[in-house]
């Protein structure tokens, strides 16, 4: 795909906007956070929903191992197992040099375990196609909030406290926004690596048409289970800064959260165009600006409207945003269009 | 957990307790995954918005009951205002979905679902709800087992729910229509079926018989707005076990899963129940897929 026309413009204009938004607009760094949180997890949802054709209810999942693990290992490292639980995470406020430390060695641990778990996970659950493992997925995202609720170690359904965030480092809401947004970022250039190799083309093939990708000798279930530890990856760790920004993990409400963030995710890359590398990208910014400006005027009713939005976009706009412009300007994707064939090419990009 | 264990071999009579209980939970699980299983096999859709159904239905039954009518006139009355409901709900969206492929039909169910509950849990509060029936409990064997009333009522209003269903499917005519489309709908649409209102009719069908299970799920159990993805779970569950045309399995089927839910949520705690059945469909599919794998099938 060849466009942008030109990648330096486009990525030396997207930097600018980045590092100047939180300067300008210091009230709300917390916010953009969140928002290049929103991208990462479109992001890594495309790799199933879009590039695969596998639409995955649960990778979730990976969000809130990684979320649990980060808790767990910073917990470790510094605390007392019992003055924890019973001051709740205040008694000891830590070093920043050490928080540091513990993100670190918390997120790579995150990392670690989440491509561990899809990589086990993936080789049973990545057997199954279509419909099955739509709502396989779906029952792995509500089966492991539940689980997480009934395991003591980690607080069960009373949640776990996860450290103070400490003096020195500047603001809380920049420190994560530059997190998130460097986790953006790498997120963005490793997909574009990989769906321009073979990798992609394979994923491609895999969700055109499984059996013949198989015939042709390509070992599906081995690139099914890469592409979903590739989503754990970046889930696993985006998962654990996002509990330490939080400060508080409900097993069912922000850990497994298959309500908000796991519906999210899915809706963000289908408006955006799924299937495509900016489509994400941009459903993400849209759906999370839509949703800090207009969500409180609907009075309780943002989660209904939501419902409502992804019906709307799967019936009416199934092609998204990006795939709409495909459509209409197929010269901005780099596509040219045989004047002769236009009829059968807008039906084929519909597809 | 293994206290719990140990009871259940100590006095054996509670494994009849369980059992009995879980049966007879069981019928209603029969008719929601009859549903499911009517219109995957002849639309080819998978209603992630099954569950929700079930719910609305106890709703309803349990809004008539909180406005003083007769529990057991909720059945009908949910049966209908169900039909209502599917009804719309075809024509406004799943009419769209039919012929695309899974990948879209599947998400637009989802999102129907997450519409639904939400709605439920604004129209009805998140509180959990029942509808008292009024009838008794039995007691047998020494007073050791209890079963109640309602139900002994509950499984054979279900099971009577079913035979009409059936008998409705290979007597009337349109009943006839759906099942010619099911084999073909292309020859179906030939003959001078109306494929579009055959769809229409599934649907509404499926969600009619929903609602109806979910007014005997009120009286027998609760409904929460959130519960509904656990019928849908259970539903495809016994459909993947059962297979979509085959409705004596069906019925076994979802007999045992209410035996097996039952005593797992006895011997687990009732804490785990919810993760022990979504647990289980992962392990019913993946193992499904296993054994197919030996003869280079998946599951489709």
């Amino acid at each position: 795909m060849n466009w942008p026309p030109n990648n330096k413009v486009l990525y030396g204009t997207l930097l600018i906007v980045a590092v100047l938004a939180p300067i300008l607009f210091p009230n709300y760094q917390a916010q953009m956070a969140y928002m290049w949180l929103m991208v990462v997890l479109a992001m890594t949802w495309d790799i199933q929903g879009g590039q695969m054709g596998y639409n995955s209810f649960g990778n979730i999942i990976f969000f809130g191992i990684g979320m649990y693990t980060t808790a767990v290992v910073q917990r470790a490292m510094f605390f007392n197992f019992d003055d924890y639980e019973q001051t709740a995470g205040t008694l000891h406020a830590i070093t920043a040099s050490d928080y540091v430390t513990s993100l670190v060695v918390g997120g790579a641990g995150s990392a670690i375990l989440c491509v561990i778990v899809a990589v086990v996970l993936g080789s049973a659950v990545l057997g199954l196609r279509g419909h099955y493992f739509a709502i396989c997925t779906l029952g792995l995202g509500i089966a492991a909030g539940e689980i997480a609720g009934g395991i003591d170690f980690i607080g069960a359904g009373s949640g776990m406290v996860t450290p103070v965030f400490p003096d020195g480092l500047g603001e809380k809401g920049l420190f994560f926004y530059i997190i998130f947004f460097t986790l953006a970022v790498l997120c963005h250039f490793t997909l574009k690596k990989l769906y321009a190799g073979r990798f992609g083309l394979t994923l491609n093939a895999i969700r055109d048409d499984e059996d013949k990708a198989e015939a042709m000798g390509l070992r599906t279930t081995r690139y099914k289970s890469v592409a979903w530890a590739v989503s754990a990856f970046f889930l696993g760790i985006a998962g654990g800064a996002m509990g330490n920004l939080i400060g508080y993990i409900d097993p069912i409400d922000t850990a497994f959260a298959g309500s908000t963030f796991g519906v999210w995710m899915v809706l963000m890359a289908i408006l955006g165009g799924k299937g495509t590398i900016w489509g994400p990208v941009i459903g993400a910014i849209i759906f999370h600006i839509t949703q800090e400006l207009l969500w409180t005027l609907l009075f309780g009713w943002q989660r209904v409207a939501l419902g409502a939005i992804i019906v709307a976009i799967v019936v009416f706009f199934p092609q998204g945003i990006m795939g709409f412009i495909r459509d209409r300007w197929p010269h901005l994707m780099g596509q040219t269009v045989d004047k002769s064939l236009t009829a059968d090419k807008s039906k084929e990009g519909a597809a | 957990m293994w206290d719990n264990l140990l009871i259940l071999v100590q006095a054996p009579i509670f494994n009849l307790q369980l059992l009995v209980d879980g049966i007879l939970i069981g019928a209603v699980f029969a008719l929601a995954a009859y549903g499911m299983a009517l219109v995957w096999g002849v639309m080819n859709i998978i209603n992630i918005a099954q569950g929700e159904f079930v719910i609305l239905g106890g709703f309803v039954t349990w809004w008539l009951a909180s406005k003083g009518m007769n529990p057991f006139l909720g059945i009908p009355a949910s049966f209908i205002v169900l039909f209502v409901v599917g009804w719309i709900i075809y024509k406004i969206v799943i009419r769209r979905v039919v012929d695309q492929d899974l990948f879209i039909s599947i998400l637009a169910t989802f999102g129907i679902s997450i519409l639904l509950q939400q709605l439920m849990n604004l129209v009805f509060d998140s509180d959990v709800r029942t509808v008292e029936s009024g009838l008794g409990t039995y007691f047998m064997l020494d007073n050791t087992i209890t079963v109640a009333e309602i139900k002994v009522v509950g499984f054979v209003l279900a099971i009577a729910l079913g035979l009409t269903l059936g008998a409705f499917m290979t007597k009337s005519k349109i009943g006839q229509a759906i099942r010619a489309t099911a084999q073909n709908a292309r020859a179906a649409r030939i003959l001078g079926i109306n494929t579009d209102r055959v769809y229409a009719v599934t649907y509404s069908l499926n969600a009619a018989i929903c609602g109806s299970a979910g007014a005997l799920v009120v009286m027998t159990w609760n409904v929460q707005a959130f519960q509904g993805l656990a019928y849908t779970v259970r539903s495809f569950m016994i459909v993947v076990v059962a297979g979509v045309g085959n409705l004596p399995a069906v019925v076994i089927s979802a007999l045992g899963l209410g035996a097996l839910e039952n005593f797992a949520g006895f011997i687990l705690g009732i804490e785990f129940q919810m993760a022990f059945i979504f647990s289980l469909l992962v392990v019913i599919l993946v193992w499904r897929n296993f054994r197919l794998k030996k003869h280079r099938q998946v599951l489709r």
